[in-house]
């Protein structure tokens, strides 16, 4: 790469402030064409608002922008998709009721015409291997098309740069691979990538130059293939990763919870049915449901949890009683706990305190007598878990959406273990948390195992799986691969179970 | 073939009962399509039904008079829209709101013009088609605003489902912050849908005042404003059934009327409940299929919109 | 520069009560507006309508009989919106309970005793229960929705009542006109309370519901559940807390205390049953509900509120000529104000041009 070239992004003095944070500041960026530039950062860095500023979705405080030399202004995306920037969000802006052609056809400025532009589609696809029908319906897609959508409508549109928000996180490690294809093939083609990611392997395989964000502030700039993941992971959080202690676990033992051939068909209609899916926990255990998202987890939650009665009691076994047709509350009162998906809205009631949150799933314990609430056992309860989980937080009466997402996760975990549970499902319990969270996230979860309790772990993160469970499978359409023990498998071999390639139906017990 | 003529009659008169529904409920399945709810229409519809017959009274004309209504719904569903897309409100409760201002100020707007009686439109037949043998008579002998009805019906159908604008407007109704995340203009465009159902509620109002009727009386509507929007439910949020149900509604309406015109000895007050029981009935019967509504129903209707600058 | 709102990090407290002040003041400088508009002295208009009902006890006792059936039905409104529960027929509700429990004084015609008074009460709240029950179980069963069928079963129940006072309930020596027998005036009306006024011991039941509510809503663990299950339905679901029973309890709760309130309007203040029995109470106990932040204490000061436009509304008829559906004006424009104002409870007005300075 020519040492004066003209960039083809250049931003210098980015600020950006939301109440309460600066998600921005006074960040530069350089990005050279054709370079695939890596914008590296933990949750919370400010990534994702630095991007949306370039995109014309956020309007920045201060800063400014040039496009190869010239300054410019993006007021919103029509105006950087003229220019030529193209961007893939981490969530998708995908309309499922839609055709593929029409949702590629929304994210377009100039007029034209469905049918030619469902040939311009498929064209493209041929060309960088992304497979895909412009007729068909979004909802009818895996969540890999879906993404191969988002990046059609930005080539359709002959970017001279695209951002990447995230890519990754969403598909199977051979799906990463094939990706990585595309992105380089692009960059060969003159293409300048941005590409958003916390995954240190990723960057060092993929990209020619990295901005590190910490806190809104650019902390360093590197070539990562010069870097080791060591000294990537201090630019990106100033301290090495921390990892966590796990005494290994010795033989088998007693089976605490049993799903048994869990069959049910989604509340949702676009939803994934689960079909058959067999697994036993034993006491002290931690097992790991991997896979990508939308392939059930959500209803597989749903069925765990009690919000949607099976069909027969037998499919869910605790203790050896059928507890299928139970709901929440019975659940809890035989011994389950729940960390939901979903922080704000489903684990905690944002606009409430969090003593009134403490309450929300903690009324089996002592806070309730003859249906009137006791406002002194629940504080003192609500106090508890901010102490024992070093929740941030200035007291007990702020309300749940004022916590960052990594204190109000540790909240709900904390929560769920005070109440001192034979089994823990946990579903995607460090998404979106920050590093310091998500370890004593991890601390908290392998106590909690080496105290007895069954925990079934339900993550996208393969890297977390692998780090703190004793057996994994896989969730892929619905389906649940058998299980094995985290020492005898590998990452290739779950991603291939990933893309739903394995036999079910064995209780393959593995270890 | 006096069997006939009865039954062309009572279909005529379906149609013209049948109207102001289609026109009310046209223009809230677009409100809705953008992912609006509008509970005013009812108080959108008075206050159109009340300022086209004062205005039809002053000038005399009432095709000044249809404007002024629409006019009027429009500026009405500002309000609503300024309340719910500037200022964030709930949805529901200002929907209330604008039917209670509604009502008040349609009843304040109209004390002097109480039995005050005007001249309404007439029908026009069209040459050729009306004198096709039944349908004729039914469809294409009546007045301009059902004919306007049913240009409308196909204005719309086609807008939704054959236009660019008709795309952007469903993706803006399904999901909000895709469409702002891809740079269409949310809050603009349900304002502008949130107006053209003003607009038809307005219009709506008119056709009762000026010429169902043609009077004005407090509270003339009678509940046909939440009439039309449980049939936006039970069309599952499509023209073509809008327009059926419809028709359904004005079917039930004129047929209660002639229960007494019959001879058959019933509490007028009794068969004046058949509409709205019919409405219910409707309601649970199209409801209960969760997984039709969900499939239907636009995705971020009733969502506050607060995009994050 | 141009107005922006912005969220607040965290809820003002203050605007919270703040807000419906600024309401009913915005509510009084539109009042102002609209007499001048009309070509009455605004000052004495405001007078008329504001000021002078309460400077005699008769108009006191008057602002009391129709903060009642406020009081009553917004509060069981109030705990449905708490729960995301929309039940909007209140009218038809008191209605209904005006039947019952009228229904059972006209039954008990020749027979009365001292057990018929509380016999009223009991088929009132009853009615009332029983008729709400019918949306919450549409919704609960059929997922109907529960704005239009309780709005159209109040439209069923004017009617009915219409039917029952021209028809089979006529009064039989009432010379054909549309109104039942009196009730008796010993066993089957409300006692009056102050000579010289007809305030009525209905007031008591509206006393005794605001406080019962309030210990719902603020000590009980299904209060909780109420708000829980109307501020996040997901965390609801999660914990395991039955949307179904709060949509049913909401509608039994709003339909038992305006049944009460219909009760308690035709065995007090009326005496008999008519083709009208309420001028809109049940709607007006929508904005009532709101304007009380939703809250029991807040719902009793806007009833008192809200019946003053009442009878604001009647002394301006009288005294100056004024049309009756100026109440109506007024209510709507309350209502957009107390909602266009508690915006500011969640978000601050800003000044700005992308910079943040000013922040009210």
């Amino acid at each position: 790469m020519a040492d004066r070239q003209t960039p083809q992004l250049e931003l210098s003095g980015i600020t950006k402030a939301y109440p309460g944070t600066l998600a921005n500041d006074n960040v530069d960026l350089t990005v050279l064409p054709g370079e695939i530039h890596a914008l590296l950062g933990e949750n919370g860095a400010g990534k994702s608002t630095l991007v949306k500023i370039i995109y014309g979705v956020v309007k920045a405080d201060a800063g400014e922008m040039r496009w190869l030399g010239d300054r410019v202004t993006v007021n919103n995306p029509s105006e950087a998709r003229a220019l030529g920037i193209g961007m893939v969000f981490q969530h998708f802006n995908l309309f499922e009721t839609l055709t593929v052609a029409e949702n590629i056809s929304l994210g377009l400025d100039e007029p034209h015409d469905i049918k030619t532009l469902s040939g311009e589609i498929i064209t493209i696809s041929e060309r960088y291997g992304l497979p895909l029908n412009p007729a068909r319906h979004v909802h009818a897609l895996s969540v890999a098309e879906r993404q191969r959508v988002e990046i059609i409508r930005c080539l359709v549109q002959n970017p001279k740069l695209l951002i990447m928000d995230e890519p990754t996180s969403v598909l199977t490690p051979q799906e990463v691979d094939s990706l990585f294809g595309t992105l380089r093939q692009l960059s060969k083609e003159g293409c300048s990538i941005l590409y958003i990611s916390h995954k240190l392997d990723e960057i060092q395989s993929l990209c020619d130059a990295a901005t590190v964000l910490r806190m809104g502030k650019v902390t360093a700039r590197c070539t990562p293939a010069r870097e080791t993941p060591r000294s990537l992971a201090e630019m990106m959080i100033g301290s090495a990763l921390p990892t966590c202690k796990r005494a290994s676990r010795a033989g088998k033992s007693e089976t605490v919870f049993s799903l048994n051939g869990l069959s049910m068909v989604s509340s949702d209609p676009h939803g994934t049915d689960l079909k058959d899916i067999t697994l036993e926990l034993g006491r002290g255990e931690i097992v790991a449901i991997a896979g990508v998202t939308g392939n059930g987890q959500k209803e597989f939650l749903c069925a765990l949890n009690g919000e949607q009665a099976t069909a027969d009691a037998r499919m869910i076994e605790m203790l050896g009683e059928p507890i299928g047709k139970l709901g929440p509350k019975d659940r809890r009162m035989r011994g389950m706990a729940f960390v939901p998906e979903e922080r704000l809205g489903r684990g905690a009631v944002p606009e409430m305190s969090l003593a009134m949150n403490a309450l929300l799933t903690g009324y089996l314990r002592n806070l309730v007598r003859r249906g009137f609430t006791r406002t002194g056992h629940i504080r003192s309860f609500a106090r508890d878990i901010r102490e024992a989980f070093k929740v941030k937080a200035p007291d007990i009466d702020v309300e749940a959406k004022s916590l960052s997402g990594g204190n109000l996760q540790k909240f709900i975990i904390g929560r769920e273990i005070m109440l001192d549970p034979k089994v823990l499902v946990l579903g995607f319990p460090t998404w979106g948390v920050d590093v310091g969270a998500a370890a004593a996230i991890h601390q908290a979860i392998i106590d909690l195992a080496a105290r007895g309790t069954a925990i079934l772990i339900v993550s996208e993160d393969l890297d977390e799986l692998f780090e703190i469970c004793d057996r994994i499978a896989v969730i892929a359409e619905g389906r649940l691969s058998p299980s094995k023990s985290t020492r005898t498998t590998n990452i290739e071999e779950v991603g291939m179970w990933m893309s739903g390639a394995f036999e079910t139906g064995g209780h393959a017990h593995a270890s | 073939m006096d069997g006939i003529d009865t039954a062309v009659a009572i279909a005529a008169g379906t149609m013209r009962a049948g109207t102001p529904l289609v026109l009310a409920a046209l223009g809230e399945l677009i409100t809705e399509k953008s992912g609006v709810l509008n509970l005013g229409i009812e108080g959108m519809m008075l206050v159109g039904a009340v300022s086209g017959f004062i205005v039809t009274v002053l000038t005399g004309s009432v095709y000044l008079g249809v404007c002024a209504a629409i006019i009027a719904g429009m500026l009405m569903s500002l309000i609503f829209g300024v309340l719910t897309l500037s200022m964030m409100t709930n949805q529901v409760a200002s929907g209330l709101a604008l039917t209670i201002f509604g009502v008040g100020l349609s009843a304040f707007m109209g004390i002097n013009y109480v039995g005050t009686p005007i001249a309404g439109l007439k029908p026009i037949a069209i040459p050729v088609l009306s004198d096709v043998p039944v349908i004729g008579p039914v469809l294409f002998n009546q007045d301009l605003l059902v004919y306007a009805s049913y240009l409308l019906f196909f204005a719309i159908a086609w807008f939704l489902y054959r236009t660019r604008w008709g795309l952007i407007l469903r993706a803006v109704g399904e999901t909000h912050d895709a469409a702002h995340a891809i740079g269409h203009p949310v809050i603009l465009i349900r304002y502008l849908a949130v107006m053209f159902g003003g607009a038809m509620a307005g219009l709506s109002g008119a056709y009762l005042s000026l010429v169902y009727t043609p009077q004005w009386a407090e509270n003339m509507s009678a509940g046909r404003g939440w009439i039309a929007l449980a049939l936006v439910v039970f069309a599952t949020w499509r023209p073509g059934r809008v327009l059926l149900g419809a028709y359904l509604f004005g079917g039930i309406t004129i047929l209660s009327l002639h229960v007494q015109a019959l001879g058959y000895n019933v509490s007028s007050h009794l068969i004046a409940t058949l509409p709205y029981l019919a409405t219910i009935v409707v309601l649970v019967i199209i409801s209960r299929d969760i997984t039709k509504i969900k499939l239907n129903a636009p995705a971020s209707l009733g969502r506050p919109f607060h995009p994050t600058l | 520069m141009r107005l922006k709102l912005e969220p607040r990090p965290v809820a003002s407290k203050w605007m919270g009560y703040a807000s419906p002040l600024i309401a009913a003041g915005l509510t009084v400088i539109a009042a102002f507006i609209l007499f001048g508009a009309l070509g009455k002295n605004p000052l004495l208009a405001l007078y008329t309508f504001a000021i002078q009902p309460l400077t005699s006890l008769y108009g006191l006792a008057e602002l009391a009989i129709k903060a009642t059936p406020l009081v009553l039905c917004a509060l069981g409104l109030s705990v449905g919106f708490r729960g995301n529960v929309w039940n909007i027929g209140a009218e038809g509700q008191l209605t209904v309970g005006a039947i019952c429990g009228g229904g059972v004084a006209l039954w008990a015609f020749g027979n009365e005793g001292w057990w018929l008074l509380p016999a009223m009460i009991v088929a009132g709240a009853l009615g009332g229960m029983a008729y709400g029950a019918i949306p919450a179980v549409l919704k609960n069963r059929f997922n109907a929705n529960e704005i239009l069928t309780s709005l159209m079963l109040t439209y069923v129940s004017i009617q009915f009542l219409g039917y029952l006072v021209t028809g089979p309930w006529r009064d039989p020596e009432g010379f054909n006109f549309p109104q039942t027998r009196l009730f008796d005036t010993e066993y089957g009306s409300l006692p009056i309370l102050l000579e010289g006024t007809r305030l009525h011991a209905g007031v008591f039941l509206a006393v005794a519901a605001v406080i019962v509510i309030w210990v719902l809503m603020s000590r009980t663990f299904t209060g909780f559940q109420i708000e829980v299950g109307g501020q996040a339905p997901h965390a609801a679901a999660y914990a395991g807390y039955s949307q179904k029973r709060v949509v049913l309890l909401s509608f039994l709760i709003g339909g038992g205390l305006a049944g009460l309130a219909g009760l308690s309007e035709v065995a007090g203040s009326i005496g008999q049953l008519q083709p009208v029995i309420s001028p809109g109470y049940g709607f007006a106990a929508i904005i009532v509900a709101f304007l009380g932040r939703l809250h029991p204490l807040g719902v009793l000061f806007a009833s008192l509120l809200m019946s003053l436009m009442y009878i604001g509304g009647e002394s301006l008829q009288m005294n100056l000529n004024l049309p009756l559906a100026v109440t109506g004006v007024f209510q709507g424009l309350l209502l957009f104000f107390v909602l266009g104002s508690d915006v500011l409870i969640r978000y601050r007005i800003t000044l700005g041009s992308g910079r943040r300075e000013a922040q009210v």
